[in-house]
C-alpha cells in the first residue's frame, strides 16, 4: 500500500518543472563518462557555490536584505549561505559608506579571507565615496583593498546587486586554480601592501 | 516657587559679578556668557546651589567665529535642571591660538567623551581632562575639521576618483 502522503505528487522527473541546470563545460562525453579539465570543474563548483560575506554599513545593506529575501532570492544563484566569518567566505560584499576610521577594519576582514577571494563594492559610497565628498569618508574602498566588481546606484536595486553577483560568477568561473601564485595577482596585492 | 530665568540671572550676577559677561534669552532658553577661566566655577555653582540644581550636562560643543579676533572659539555647555525642566546655555570664548578651558569631567562624568569630541573637531584644550584624544575621527588626523579654516571643496585633492562619477 502506498504511503498516504497527499502532497508527494511531484515526480522525480524535473524536465517539466522549469529548473535550469548549469551548462556542461567543454569536454568529451560518451556512454557513461564525461571528460574535461580539472580547472573547469573547479571553476564550475566555485562559481555556483559562492559564499558571500556581507559588510553592510548603510542603506545598500537594506537592499541586500531584499536581495536575500524570497522575492529576489540570491539563493537561486548558489549563494544561499551567507557567512559571517571571513575565514569561510569567498566574496566580500561591501555595502555602504566606509568612513576612514572603518578602512582598516575592511582591510582586516579582507586579509582574514582565504584565497581565492573576490570583492564587490555595492553602491556609490563603497565605489567612490558617493555624495560623502568629505574629510571623514574613504573615497572608495579600492583605496585600501582591490575590488573585482563595482555596482553603481545610490542605493542599487536588488536586480543590480544580482547582476553584480553574476559578473562575479563570470570571473570565478574563468579563474585559474591557483590565482595566488600568479605574478599579475601578486603585483596587484603588492600595490596594496598586502603580502 | 518655580525656577525662573530672572532668578538664575540674579544668582549668577551675585555670584560672578563682572565675570558674567552677557545674558540673553532667546526662543525661551537663557544663555549666559562667562569669562573663560570661570567656566568650571560657574558650572560647579549651578550644580551645587540647591535652588538652581543644574545637575545634568546635556551637551558640550564649540563654535568657531573667525571674525571675532582674540575670541574665535566659543565653548558651549548645555545644562538641564531635570526637576524644574529648565535648560540653560553657558558660553565661554577663547582665542583659537590658545584654546584652553578647564575640564568639567570632575563635575560631570558624562563630560568626558563630549570634551573629547569637542577637542576632536575644534581643538579645544580641556585642561585637566584625564584622556584628551580623538574619539570620532581617525587618530592620524592632524587638523580640526569643523574649524572654519578650510575652503568648502579643494579642487586639487587626489583621494577622489573623478572617473567614477564623471565630475
Amino acid at each position: 500500500m502506498a504511503r498516504p502522503v497527499r502532497f508527494n505528487l511531484i515526480t522525480k522527473d524535473t524536465s517539466d518543472r522549469g529548473i535550469n541546470q548549469v551548462d556542461l563545460p567543454q569536454g568529451h562525453m560518451g556512454e557513461g563518462f564525461f571528460a574535461t579539465s580539472l580547472d573547469k570543474v573547479v571553476g564550475l563548483a566555485r562559481k555556483n557555490s559562492i559564499w558571500p560575506l556581507p559588510f553592510a554599513t548603510s542603506c545598500c545593506g537594506i537592499e541586500f536584505m531584499a536581495t536575500m529575501g524570497s522575492h529576489y532570492d540570491l539563493a537561486r544563484f548558489g549563494s544561499e549561505r551567507v557567512g559571517f566569518s571571513p575565514r569561510q567566505c569567498d566574496l566580500l560584499m561591501v555595502m555602504g559608506t566606509i568612513a576612514k576610521k572603518m578602512g582598516p577594519v575592511v582591510r582586516q576582514v579582507y586579509l582574514q579571507m582565504a584565497e581565492p577571494r573576490w570583492v564587490m563594492a555595492v553602491g556609490a559610497c563603497a565605489s567612490s565615496g558617493g555624495i560623502f565628498d568629505t574629510y571623514s569618508v574613504l573615497q572608495g574602498i579600492d583605496q585600501v583593498i582591490p575590488v573585482d566588481v563595482y555596482v553603481p546606484g545610490c542605493p542599487p536595486r536588488p536586480e543590480a546587486i544580482i547582476d553584480g553577483v553574476l559578473k562575479i560568477q563570470d570571473l570565478v568561473q574563468d579563474e585559474s586554480l591557483r590565482r595566488r601564485n600568479d605574478d599579475h595577482y601578486k603585483a596587484l596585492l603588492e600595490g596594496y601592501g598586502i603580502q | 516657587m518655580p525656577l525662573t530665568h530672572a532668578y538664575i540671572n540674579e544668582q549668577l550676577t551675585a555670584h560672578l559679578s563682572e565675570k558674567l559677561i552677557a545674558w540673553e534669552e532667546s526662543y525661551g532658553m537663557a544663555s549666559a556668557t562667562v569669562q573663560a577661566d570661570h567656566n568650571l566655577k560657574t558650572l560647579t555653582f549651578l550644580h551645587d546651589e540647591p535652588s538652581l540644581g543644574f545637575q545634568f550636562m546635556t551637551d558640550i560643543t564649540a563654535v568657531h567665529y573667525p571674525d571675532r579676533k582674540g575670541e574665535e572659539l566659543a565653548v558651549v555647555y548645555h545644562l538641564h535642571n531635570l526637576v524644574e525642566n529648565i535648560r540653560l546655555r553657558i558660553k565661554v570664548f577663547v582665542p583659537v591660538a590658545s584654546p584652553n578651558v578647564y575640564t568639567a569631567t570632575g563635575l560631570f562624568s558624562g563630560a568626558n567623551w563630549m570634551e573629547r569630541e569637542t577637542f576632536d573637531f575644534y581643538g579645544v584644550n580641556f585642561i585637566g581632562h584625564p584622556d584628551l584624544r580623538r574619539v570620532l575621527n581617525v587618530d592620524e588626523m592632524d587638523y580640526f575639521p569643523l574649524r572654519k579654516e578650510y575652503p568648502l571643496e579643494d579642487q586639487t585633492r587626489i583621494d577622489k576618483d573623478d572617473e567614477m562619477f564623471g565630475r
